[in-house]
């Protein structure tokens, strides 16, 4: 107080000028303490925001390309129609998604969240991050056996409500197999012969790109399914098998052998210009997923994009298994709304919800047998004819392993051999060693 | 009561500050340290703890000793190449990026034709952000789509982001590309604050251009040096985006930031081992930032003579000086 008047006195002496100056002082540091608030204040918000939802149910969305976004949308709203119940949709940017699901599953998850089958839900549902819905089960209608086990936690209860799934195999133009009269190739050997036979006619054998690199774990697994069998290759993922096996190393060598019959300089290229080389019939044959060549293609070439089975390695396995992620539902531990939870997930388990979200994206394939296939272009349908006589589906190596294995040791290590296939055994001796370090952590 | 208001205005005296201020101060104060604790060292010393710990981000924390750090130096290939590769960053930028920036600036301060152009120009990539540029750099270099390969027209076209040898040099290019302009405009703002007098003092003396330059020119820039220095280093060790647009940080393009990124974040999530590349990491910074410090203290002990020429470079300073003496 003394301060004050004494300063008030001063202002007169000096005159307004200083006793402005003054004010401004003050007035900045008013701003400042403002300031600091107006920054505060949204996260406040933001954390007060998520309260619960009353009859709606919450859910998180990874599918936010157009495409699959707008075909959800359809089937929620078929959902909340018949229901009249609410389901409000959050949804993230694919890639944010999968980066932040321990954050997202250990916060305030959404009540039903979309995610993969396999060992990439397992793991979760072991970290108790999942609520079980084997009550749900058995009133599921034609899903196969194939899919429960991939529905199946380690404790042997029902954690997944699969919706879709997109088989991997060799892509190729028919108009190009038909110029050069080549035929679809059913063992190893008619493969590498094939492949020889293009280049000959001045083709790129396989078109190759895995500068993301993912997009080769699916040659990886086909060899190693087709050559020693699903099991193996399971337990292999599960880090029961040692990578120095003679097995493993079977499957780098047969892979060192195609190898120069693959598009050179595959780590600096993505994917998508692997498929445009296809498109433009510079390339003969791609490894990819059944939604990925066809985007790259124009319209009126897709009618020409058409695949087959990687071909039999051993006759013991021949053809038998399929490599076809499948996408689907979980149900979060923390959800608040877990019946309204369980009643959506019963809906989406339905044939019509599958077929309402294929309508409107057509590079999937429904996983219920009962689905309608009469809106399947001929590439669905074939799609759907190679996964359902799969005597065993596997889901891919980033799904059916451990995330930080495959991520952190398999990507680098698979690029590492591109670069130079000679070192299998170095490879695989490194492979090993880092291997053992992150499954022993279990 | 005559001697109370002396004794009141003593006490004031010294004090000087009420108690209000006193709470401003401290408010004001005490929140930036509140946050300097909060949001940096925080994070820092949790950094070292779990680098000591096994976490995947979901379970219990469990102590490992050093093992994160044996394994991270014997079994975790990625870690030698990123350390060797932020190591040629630092060498490429300071050592060919930033010299050229330099003598761009030169150059241009000469007052060549079209130098505000050149100058705008050479500027323009420092307003991109690493990533756009590493965008840029993929455009240009993609093996099969890329500029450079269709102008060459070669049979084999080179692979100049795929091949591990090649594209640290590819990415180090571009990055110097933006880095080179930075440094210039700083440089050239330095060089314009230069006392031509100085110059021509030198020049009378009988220097050459060369001499003049780095014997006057140079050692009057110390401040700019010093800043250019620091981003220099900066630039270097946190180098992040451009390798992470082009390939996510791998197939030789591996950094030290990439390998935490990839340990930490994502489905991955090997946090304790994450944190022991950051601390890896910390401490290659924190050598710097030392001998940083150090220097910088050292240059304040000395009293007078170097405070003096700083002083002297400031031009106004300088011109009255010029003028009074002609007077």
């Amino acid at each position: 107080m003394a301060q004050s008047s004494f300063s008030g006195s001063a202002g007169q002496y000096s005159g307004i000028g200083d006793a402005g100056h003054r004010m401004s002082r003050r007035t900045l540091l008013r701003a400042t303490a403002l300031g600091t608030g107006a920054v505060a204040l949204p996260a406040l918000l933001t954390a007060c925001g998520s309260g619960p939802g009353g009859d709606s149910v919450t859910l998180g969305s990874n599918a936010s390309d157009p495409v699959p976004k707008k075909a959800f949308a359809d089937a929620f709203d078929a959902y909340e129609k018949t229901s009249k119940k609410k389901v409000k949709v959050n949804t993230v940017d694919h890639n944010s998604f999968q980066q932040n699901i321990n954050r997202y599953l250990k916060g305030s998850p959404d009540d039903v969240f979309m995610w993969f089958a396999g060992y990439r839900m397992q793991f979760f549902a072991k970290k108790g991050l999942l609520t079980d819905i084997s009550d749900l089960w058995p009133e599921f209608q034609g899903f196969s056996k194939a899919l429960k086990d991939q529905s199946t936690g380690e404790d042997g209860k029902q954690y997944f409500v699969p919706y879709y799934y997109y088989p991997w195999a060799v892509f190729y133009r028919k108009s190009v197999f038909q110029q050069h009269g080549y035929e679809v190739p059913k063992t190893f050997d008619q493969y590498t012969a094939l492949a020889r036979r293009m280049r000959k006619d001045g083709l790129v054998p396989i078109a190759f790109g895995d500068k993301d690199g993912w997009p080769a774990m699916g040659t990886f697994d086909y060899l190693d399914m087709r050559a020693n069998g699903y099991e193996f290759h399971l337990s292999l993922m599960r880090g029961k098998e040692s990578w120095t096996d003679p097995r493993v190393k079977r499957v780098f060598d047969l892979w060192r052998g195609i190898l120069p019959y693959h598009q050179q300089g595959a780590n600096g290229r993505t994917w998508q210009e692997a498929a445009q080389s296809l498109a433009r019939k510079q390339a003969g044959m791609t490894v990819l997923g059944l939604p990925h060549p066809g985007q790259q293609f124009t319209a009126a070439d897709r009618a020409d994009l058409d695949f087959f089975p990687f071909p039999e390695i051993d006759s013991r396995y021949g053809q038998e298994a399929v490599e076809a992620p499948v996408d689907g539902f979980l149900l979060a531990k923390k959800a608040k709304n877990k019946k309204g939870a369980k009643d959506l997930l019963k809906y989406l388990a339905t044939p019509d919800a599958e077929e309402r979200y294929l309508k409107s994206d057509p590079n999937n394939v429904a996983v219920n047998d009962r689905a309608s296939t009469a809106s399947y272009n001929a590439l669905q349908k074939k799609a759907a004819d190679l996964v359902s006589g799969a005597r065993q589906i596997s889901q891919f190596m980033d799904r059916d392993t451990r995330p930080d294995f495959a991520q952190t040791v398999m990507i680098p290590s698979i690029q590492r051999f591109i670069n130079d296939p000679d070192d299998i055994d170095g490879l695989l001796k490194s492979i090993e060693s880092q291997k053992k370090t992150l499954f022993a952590a279990e | 009561m005559p001697s109370a208001i002396p004794r009141r205005a003593r006490r004031r005296g010294p004090r000087r500050f009420t108690r209000r201020d006193l709470l401003v101060t401290g408010v004001l104060l005490g929140l930036p340290i509140l946050l300097d604790l909060a949001v940096i060292w925080g994070p820092t010393l949790a950094s070292v703890g779990l680098s000591f710990t096994s976490w995947d981000g979901i379970g219990d924390i469990e102590w490992v000793g050093g093992r994160n750090y044996h394994d991270l130096f014997t079994d975790y290939p990625p870690f030698w190449p990123a350390a060797r590769n932020n190591l040629l960053w630092l060498a490429f930028l300071g050592l060919i990026a930033t010299p050229f920036g330099l003598l761009l600036a030169v150059l241009l301060d000469r007052g060549v034709r079209f130098s505000r152009f050149y100058q705008s120009t050479l500027y323009m990539p420092v307003v991109l952000s690493l990533a756009i540029v590493g965008f840029i750099a993929q455009l240009i270099l993609s093996r099969d789509q890329g500029a450079l390969n269709a102008v060459l027209a070669r049979d084999n076209p080179v692979d100049w982001l795929g091949d591990p040898d090649l594209n640290i040099w590819m990415i180090l290019l571009a990055a110097g590309w933006r880095h080179t302009g930075y440094v210039m405009i700083l440089y050239l703002a330095g060089l314009k604050s230069v006392d031509p007098s100085l110059k021509e003092a030198a020049a009378i003396d009988g220097a050459g251009a060369r001499q003049t330059f780095f014997r006057v020119v140079l050692p009057t820039l110390r401040p700019v040096n010093v800043i250019v220095g620091v981003i220099t280093v900066i630039e270097a060790l946190r180098a992040f985006d451009i390798v992470y647009a082009v390939n996510q940080g791998r197939n030789g393009l591996e950094l030290l930031s990439v390998l935490v990124t990839d340990n930490i974040i994502g489905e991955a999530a090997r946090i304790g081992f994450g944190s022991a590349i950051a601390v890896v990491l910390l401490v290659v910074s924190l050598g710097f930032i030392v001998a940083y410090l150090v220097q910088e203290m050292r240059q304040g002990k000395v009293p007078g003579g170097d405070r003096e020429t700083r002083r002297g470079k400031v031009p106004g300073k300088a011109q009255e000086k010029g003028e009074e003496e002609r007077r």
